[in-house]
Order: C-alpha cells, then structure tokens, then sequence
C-alpha cells in the first residue's frame, strides 16, 4: 500500500482506470458467457446488456472527464445537466409564459454554474442557486404576467435547477475540489462518491428482496423499506471504508462519508421514482410513450442528490 | 460536401440538441418509398423537427411546401429552402388559370416524397383544425404513393407565438400506418379520417 502511495500522482490516477476498466472488462465477459445460455430476445438479457452499456458509458465519461480537466470535465457534465434538465422541464408541462423563466435556466443559469465550478469559485458556486437563482426565477415569472398557478409553475422550474443543474455540478467539482496535501486526486474523490453510490443502490436492492420488508410507500416504490434504505447506505459505508486509502480521509471518517453519500443517493432514486409516477412515465427508455422520458434523469437522480451532499460535507467538515 | 449539406447538417445538429427530434415509427418502417407525409401543424418548426426526424438518406428526397411570396423575398431565406431543403414553392394568391396543386403534383411525378401540412395555418389548440383538401387530391392522382400520418408532439412549448428563442424540451414525431383512399370515397369523409388518423398517433398525456 505504501508503494502505491509513493507513486507520483497521475500514476496513481492512471492506474485506479487501469483497474477500473480492468474490472469492468472481466465483469462484461463474465456476463456474456452467463448469458450465451440466455434466450436471445428474453427481457433479462437484454436488461442486463442495458445496464452494462450504461456501466460502460459511465466509466468512459469519468475517463474522459478525467482527461479533459478542467475545462472538459465542465464542459462534460454541463452537457449531461442540459439534457437531464431538458427532459426534466419537458415531463413537467410548463405554460407559455414560463418561457422567458426557462430561457433563464438553460442558457443563463446552467452556463454559469458550470463556469464557476470549472474556475472553482466554491464560495459562490454554492449560494449562486440557492440564493440568487431561487429569488430571481419568480421575478422573471412574475414579469411574464401570468398569475395562473404561479407558485406550482415556478415550483417545477426551481426544483429542475436545483436537481439537474445544482446538483450535478458537484460532480466535476468534487474533481476539482482542493484538499491540502491531496492535490490533483480530485478523481479519487468522484470515484469514491459513484462507488458509494453505485453499492447503496445494489444493497438496498437486495436487502429489500432479501428482508421483505412492508414497503413505506407502495404507491412510490414497491421495494422500498426503512431497513433496506439502512442496510443500502451501511453497505455504503463498509465500501468507503474500504476504499478510505485512496481518500484523505480517515477509515472512520470514509465510512460516515461513504453512509451520508449512498444513503443520499437511493434516497434521491425514491424522489426520482415519485416523480415518474407523477408525470405518467411507467417505463423509461425509448419504449416509453409519454413524449420526454428518454432514461437519462432516472440514471443520474442518486449522482444529484449524492453529489451535494457529500460536496458539502466534505467541505464543512475539513474546513475548506 | 457542400455550404448546403453542412447547414443542413447544422440544422439537423441544432434541432436534435434542443428537441431530441426523436422518430417513432409505430405504424410504418423508415423506408426510401415515395411517401406523402401529413402531420398537425403548431409552430415554424414542425417542418424541421419532421425533417430531423427523418434518417439521413430519407432528408434529401423528401421535401417540404414552401409559400413563394415570403420564402423568395430574400437572398438567405431563398438559399435555404431551395438548396437546404429543396422545398416545393406554392403560390398563395390564388390565380384564375393556376392550380395551386400543380408544383405538388409535378413534385410526386418527379418521385420525391411531400410534407404537407393539411390544417393549412398553424394552429394553437390542442386538437387540430379540419384538412384542407389538397390531401385528398393528391391521394386521388398519385394511388401508389402512401400516405403516412404523423403527429408531432411538444413543439408548441419549445417555441410559442411571439418568442424567438427556443427553449430546450424533448419533441416526437410519431409515425403511424398508412392511409389508403378507398374506391369511391367521398372527399369529406377521407379528410376526416385522416384527421383522426393524425389525432390517434398523440402520445399519452398530452
């Protein structure tokens, strides 16, 4: 481990992809020899094949993020945040004299955002949303001169910003975040947090199969439990704790980071899952009928909610 | 390459990264056969979004209606609807010895596929107006070209009357089966059924 350690640190970044891609190859291999014995067209087959495309596609734009830093990186995930808040505002039947609000949010707001997480102004990357945007939305709404629902229209608008734009920044910020005496690791920490994640997901999954627990809400989420979502981010934890060596944290302090992030990040798969049901989408993906659910918000809903969260404890814990 | 392929390109380019421009082909294949497509008509974009829609080696056969007086009056708008988009000019004043079907009709025996627009002007209610009833002359001099109904969803919300600027929200193109004119079939009653045929194809929700 010290050995690793020594290493200068695009060594040490080159090789995290080296085992990541690694591992990734050996896990697609063994899927398709699993598979050779499935039916061609069965619905697990082509589930499975799904996820790993999109398994395949989230490592390379971590690459690729990774590579391009910073201007890439922010310009990667700006684009990502442009279609999840495209496809967000276009389930959420906004009125005609919302336009001039989202004309805000997409070109004025987004691009912002991104600038200032790509030139790390942290100071004001976290109130420019919360504070700024928040009262300047309903100005503009309310310029447009339409009182009709006007709290519920503005509501949405605020809610796609806060979720889409606010949120996914943090994930090219957290690669440019700086930890004194872990300069250029920044990818660690991205790593880490869509690890954390990814295991939350998949243990509270199989926890609530496992459990079989009475789901809290049956209307939302058939699966999930108050047990399962705790044994979700646990799992969480234990993995963090796992990979503390190639954080700046202590074991004890990557667990806690490990349980805040994955546990935000299934809680926001619930919030994600609410939402479908909401605007009518029962499928995601191309299949779907309802004009606007192409799969991408559903993929980055934990990435959203995870992000900030972890972003700012971080930042509030160590002081930064 | 040409100027034109590549604005064409930019065209595609840019109406995808705002409205996605998906295709739903529900009722007929994406096929190089010579098609009339109708579809509702609700925005200045529709006949993009249905071009954009289409798979690239459809866009160069298919060609939209243009109106002659607005679309010549300048160098750039001309440009783009002959060489981009190889629009078919109609006339809008209606002269005594001129059909205003005939640049359409010459079009189809060229063998190039339409977009027409069978409302005639842009509408802003949810359900579409009566056809017009050029559709029903075209289905009766060209019987082996199909006719393919589609019903473009979302595009009045990306750019409503009066706005310039285009806000970013996710559009379809549904394509549904296609229409026949059956033997004898009275002219009100083909148009219609091809309005309701257009109205079925609307996604849920909408």
């Amino acid at each position: 481990m010290t050995a690793l350690r020594d290493l200068p640190v695009d060594q040490q970044v080159g090789l995290l992809f080296v085992v990541l891609f690694g591992l990734l190859a050996l896990g697609s291999v063994a899927v398709m020899l699993m598979l050779r014995r499935e039916d061609e067209a069965s619905d697990r087959r082509l589930r499975v094949l799904r996820d790993l495309r999109a398994l395949w596609v989230g490592a390379l734009v971590f690459w690729l993020a990774w590579v391009s830093a910073p201007v890439g990186a922010t310009l990667l995930f700006a684009l990502f945040s442009f279609f999840a808040l495209r496809e967000f505002i276009t389930l959420m039947h906004t009125r005609r004299a919302d336009h001039r609000s989202l004309l805000l949010a997409f070109f004025a707001v987004l691009p912002l955002q991104y600038v200032m997480a790509g030139g790390r102004f942290f100071d004001l990357f976290t109130v420019f949303i919360p504070v700024y945007v928040f009262l300047a939305i309903p100005v503009a709404s309310a310029l447009a001169g339409d009182p009709q629902r006007f709290l519920e229209r503005n509501a949405k608008i605020q809610w796609g910003i806060m979720v889409c734009v606010y949120g996914l920044s943090h994930a090219p910020a957290l690669l440019l975040l700086n930890f004194p005496g872990y300069e250029g690791r920044g990818a660690f920490l991205l790593f880490f947090l869509v690890v954390v994640a990814v295991v939350a997901q998949l243990a509270q999954e199989a926890f609530s199969r496992w459990l079989r627990r009475r789901p809290v809400a049956r209307h939302i989420d058939r699966s999930f439990s108050y047990r399962a979502w705790f044994a979700g981010a646990l799992a969480a934890g234990a993995m963090g704790a796992l990979l503390f060596w190639t954080t700046p944290f202590q074991a004890g302090q990557a667990l806690a980071m490990g349980f805040i992030a994955g546990g935000a990040g299934t809680l926001g798969d619930l919030v994600m899952k609410a939402l479908k049901k909401d605007a009518g989408v029962r499928y995601w993906g191309n299949t779907a009928s309802v004009t606007g659910a192409v799969g991408l918000l559903d993929r980055v809903a934990p990435l959203c909610f995870a992000a900030p969260v972890f972003f700012h404890s971080v930042r509030w814990y160590f002081e930064l | 390459m040409t100027r034109a392929d590549l604005a064409g390109g930019l065209l595609a380019f840019i109406a995808r990264l705002i409205t996605g421009a998906q295709g739903h082909w529900k009722g007929c294949p994406p096929k190089a056969e010579q098609r009339i497509y109708f579809a509702n008509h609700q925005s200045h974009l529709d006949w993009v979004l249905i071009w954009a829609a289409l798979p690239h080696e459809l866009r160069a056969v298919t060609r939209p209606i243009a109106a002659k007086d607005y679309w010549t009056s300048t160098p750039l708008k001309q440009w783009i609807t002959t060489e981009v988009f190889h629009a078919v000019y109609v006339n809008r004043a209606r002269t005594d010895d001129q059909d205003p079907l005939d640049p359409l009709l010459q079009a189809l025996g060229n063998g190039d596929s339409l977009v027409i627009f069978p409302e005639g002007t842009r509408s802003n209610k949810s359900e579409p107006q009566a056809f017009k009833s050029g559709l029903y002359h075209l289905a009766q001099q060209f019987p082996g070209v199909q006719l393919i109904p589609a019903w473009i969803d979302n595009v009045q919300r990306v750019m409503p009357k009066g706005e310039v600027v285009p806000v970013p929200i996710l559009c379809t193109v549904t394509f549904g089966a296609p229409l026949l004119l059956a033997e004898g079939e009275d002219k009100r009653e083909f148009l219609a059924r091809a309005r309701a045929a257009v109205v079925a194809l609307r996604p849920v929700g909408s």
